[in-house]
């Protein structure tokens, strides 16, 4: 049901577009206005959030140990899962964020009839998936800005040799195009065949990964397969970003189909569960030292709260106390 | 003979509970009931209701007498109002929440990772599902898509019925974090389900098993409800069969001011075995000290204590119990503090304690950077607490040989050691204990490396979820580590699982009697008395803590008899 409805909201967003640029011209919309409006809620949408979610203190210091701590001298500290300092939390958060250092814990437990009842197996398909779907998606990215830049980079070129060496087709295809690809079906490969994920996924969790599979096959097909007028489309692109935005003549329906889901990625971006992008950097349980009981961590609404003290303690049971000759304060 | 009743484990037959089928059932999980009908059909897996006493004596919301298989939860008329109020007021106090809440990818790593998923099967028992029953909630009232578009993009309503699913599965959590290892934003469950069991406790909904514990301890300063000379007597007790094994005398020093240190340690090792054979430890441990090296410490009537089911309450009531430890450090005017084996407790004692009671320590005039004066070792990392680890302490001891071991007395016991979740997951205190115990048994193989460590598994009873009513929860989430108990038996002849936790000491021993059954438990102070030679004890010791022969003394006549 949620694959459905995500499938045909990803298909209506392409009709929309095909229907609006092909029969009604409407170039200027889904050229122009709708990118505006995409790019100030991206970056309006992606501030608020982080606001919103810095706003909220860090009463405690959480994290969640994956090593063993600083202690005694000739224990060795494991710095990386268990950061004792800012150089170990910097270590810990680029391992989570660069390559993905949780995931690729990963195991997959199971009941076995005969032996050992319970077993665990390493399980890298996720992990994989996931480095694949976003290093490509990065890159491939990257290499887009080749389309707001003029002239365009040194690097940026260079990126893009790296990323076609394989010298196959023409113009040649790029090993990111198919790890994004790769990637993304995988994941929702994963995601449909597992009984117990399509028991937790919704409609929220398939659109993006339909969205972004367009955006991905959109893009192949432009390259590959329907040739538009690449200097018209950066005539365009160049417009944007210059605040001059122009509509040529003779851009493919094709460009307008891949910019417009790129249109919606964005506007749907920072009021979704993308915005992990933003939040993994915010998780108490892996952006903290461990030193808890070195460093005191001020919680700015500390509860006050009703105490039992000493002395109330002793009142009620002071003779108890004498009787079994515990001393007490008050005789 | 009687049937069995759903709070023994003879009622659970290990096939039965090993039928495992992990295929999600066709209903989608928003849709089912937790009627009456539903708790009483799973009786053995819910935990009886706090009594209104206790909830009147903490002064805590809504005090009421009632049972999930009532109709009528007895809730306050605007228990929605609270509800949300409790969900916007936390959402502004913690910052975890709202990443928690807003992060989440349902990318299904966390799933298999949970105990009473891997024992049962029981899809809200995945902990991403379990975090989308309060998501969900949050979704539909605090978030723009899901204030239009509610259950399309996984919303729901807030309905009693929410309340009554929320109270089943919040008390199928033991919040040990294993998730939280293998997520790739690192979302905490037990951060979520401490705040599901807040929102709960504002209704007055709670559990006796752990309520009955925080109000006790408010009161007499343990769990237990021991009351100050109860605390005495047990110690004298222990003391007597310190002789009896060693022929030496210890010392009960309870409540001496001026004391070298404080010693505070879970309630549970007053009163059960095999805890209380580690209280055992302890006490010929801190009397060898001081009669070889003068070291003074003491016990607390006051902070009988250190263990703290407020964590499974509230922040609130968290800090009320935890108070008593400052406090009392600083009556007595010791210098430092010790923490016994506990697992909870550390988590409370090194990610909360400061943060919370910090302010307590002002005034406190002999207060030191914990530095052990028989080794010189300074605690370096328990700087701002000044409270360290029972084993950070032995095990300092015995790298600087200030402790005479005779391991061959434990050559009997082939040892493993169940990391527990907090110390493992929330300090990551992992060498200190396995030294501690290589240097007192020759013989020790460690369970299967997903099984230990940061991903060591709970033994089901954590977070206030121990109690015989909850047997088959506590089995079925117990089956990973008994699993990996009887692995290692099979395997390296492994008799003793040892463990620094008063409840796992507790529950681990229901989870190997029925998984493992030749294992039994140990406390690591437990083998650390029975190994240390102490100074003046009786030549040849015949038996050890347990007053069981030791190998070779079988026939040995009872000189005390």
């Amino acid at each position: 049901m949620n694959v459905l409805s995500s499938l045909v909201v990803v298909l209506a967003l392409i009709l929309v577009v095909y229907l609006g640029v092909d029969k009604a011209g409407l170039t200027a919309l889904f050229g122009t206005v709708l990118p505006y409006v995409a790019i100030v809620l991206f970056l309006g949408g992606f501030i608020y959030r982080i606001l919103y979610w810095a706003k909220s203190p860090v009463p405690f210091r959480i994290p969640t140990t994956c090593g063993q701590q600083k202690t005694l001298p000739w224990i060795k500290p494991n710095n990386f899962d268990n950061p004792h300092n800012g150089f170990g939390v910097f270590v810990r958060m680029v391992l989570e964020v660069l390559f993905f250092r949780s995931l690729f814990r990963n195991t997959r437990t199971q009941i076995v009839k005969d032996g050992p009842k319970v077993g665990y197996a390493s399980n890298y398909w996720l992990w994989f998936l996931a480095i694949a779907f976003h290093w490509a998606f990065l890159i491939v990215f990257v290499r887009h800005l080749r389309f707001f830049t003029e002239p365009i980079p040194e690097w940026i070129l260079g990126l893009q040799a790296v990323d076609g060496f394989i010298e196959y087709g023409v113009p040649v295809f790029y090993i990111t195009s198919v790890l994004l690809v790769v990637g993304v079906a995988g994941l929702l490969v994963r995601r449909l065949f597992s009984s117990q994920l399509r028991y937790i996924s919704l409609l929220n969790d398939y659109f993006p990964l339909f969205l972004i599979l367009g955006i991905a096959l959109t893009g192949v097909l432009l390259r590959h397969y329907v040739k538009t007028d690449i200097v018209s489309v950066k005539e365009m692109t160049m417009g944007l970003i210059s605040f001059s935005p122009v509509n040529p003549e003779g851009v493919h329906v094709m460009f307008y189909i891949h910019f417009f889901l790129v249109t919606c990625l964005f506007a749907y971006f920072p009021f979704s569960k993308l915005m992990h992008l933003g939040g993994v950097f915010l998780s108490p349980t892996r952006n903290l030292a461990n030193n808890n009981r070195e460093v005191r961590h001020i919680n700015p609404w500390n509860p006050k709260v009703k105490l039992h003290s000493y002395a109330e303690y002793e009142d009620d049971f002071r003779d108890k106390m004498v009787a079994a000759g515990i001393p007490v304060d008050k005789e | 003979m009687a049937d069995p009743k759903p709070d023994t484990m003879d009622y659970y037959k290990h096939d039965e509970v090993l039928d495992i089928d992990y295929t999600p059932p066709s209903e989608n999980w928003m849709d089912i009931k937790y009627d009456p009908a539903f708790y009483e059909r799973r009786a053995g897996s819910w935990i009886y209701t706090t009594k209104k006493q206790h909830i009147e004596y903490l002064g805590m919301p809504n005090p009421h007498d009632w049972s999930p298989t009532d109709e009528d939860w007895g809730l306050p008329d605007n228990w929605k109002e609270i509800i949300f109020n409790g969900i916007r007021e936390r959402l502004d106090k913690y910052r975890s929440f709202k990443i928690f809440m807003d992060c989440c990818v349902r990318c299904g790593a966390c799933a298999d990772k949970c105990h009473f998923y891997i024992g049962g099967g029981d899809p809200k028992n995945m902990p991403v599902l379990r975090a989308e029953l309060l998501r969900s909630i949050y979704r539909n009232d605090f978030t723009m898509a899901g204030k239009i578009l509610g259950r399309l993009v996984g919303g729901r309503k807030l309905t009693i019925n929410v309340i009554k699913e929320w109270f089943y599965y919040f008390y199928q959590c033991t919040e040990c974090r294993r998730c939280s290892v293998f997520c790739p934003y690192g979302i905490d469950t037990a951060e979520v389900t401490m705040m599901g069991r807040e929102l709960l406790h504002l209704l007055g909904l709670g559990v006796n098993w752990i309520m009955q514990p925080v109000a006790s301890c408010y009161r007499t300063g343990n769990h237990l409800g021991i009351l100050p000379h109860g605390l005495k007597d047990t110690l004298e007790f222990f003391a007597e069969d310190i002789e009896d094994v060693t022929g030496i005398e210890v010392d009960i020093p309870i409540n001496q001011k001026g004391a070298d240190i404080l010693f505070a340690t879970p309630s549970g090792d007053f009163l059960a075995e095999p805890g209380t054979f580690t209280c055992m430890g302890y006490m010929m441990l801190f009397h060898e000290l001081k009669e070889r090296y003068g070291l003074t410490y003491t016990w607390s009537t006051y902070c009988s204590e250190a263990g703290n089911f407020g964590l499974f309450t509230s922040k609130e009531a968290m800090k009320r119990l935890n108070a008593k430890i400052y406090t009392e450090a600083k009556r007595l005017g010791v210098k430092w503090i010790i923490g016994g084996e506990c697992g909870h407790m550390w988590r409370v004692l090194h990610q909360y304690m400061d943060t919370l009671n910090g302010e307590i320590k002002e005034g406190w005039k002999e207060a030191e950077e914990p530095k052990s004066p028989i080794t010189g070792t300074v605690f370096e990392n328990a700087k701002s607490t000044k409270m360290i680890h029972i084993t950070e302490f032995t095990s300092d001891l015995i790298k600087h040989g200030k402790l005479k071991l005779d391991p061959s007395r434990n050559d009997h016991l082939n040892v493993t050691f169940h990391d527990s979740c907090n110390p493992a997951r929330a300090m990551g205190i992992f060498e200190e204990p396995r030294y501690v115990i290589k240097n007192v048994c020759k013989n020790f193989h460690d369970m299967p490396p997903n099984t230990i460590r940061e991903q060591t598994f709970c033994c089901g009873g954590g977070a206030g979820l121990g109690t015989d009513e909850n047997m088959e929860m506590r089995l079925r989430g117990g089956l990973p580590r008994g699993n990996a108990v009887k692995y290692v038996h099979d395997k390296h002849g492994v008799n003793k699982l040892a463990c620094m936790c008063a409840i796992d000491r507790a529950t681990l021993t229901t989870v190997c009697e029925y998984w493992a059954p030749e294992v039994d438990v140990t406390g690591i102070h437990e083998l650390v008395g029975n190994a240390m030679v102490m100074k003046g004890e009786k030549e040849q010791r015949t038996k050890d803590l347990r007053l069981d022969p030791l190998p070779g003394f079988e026939d040995a006549e009872d000189d005390d008899v």
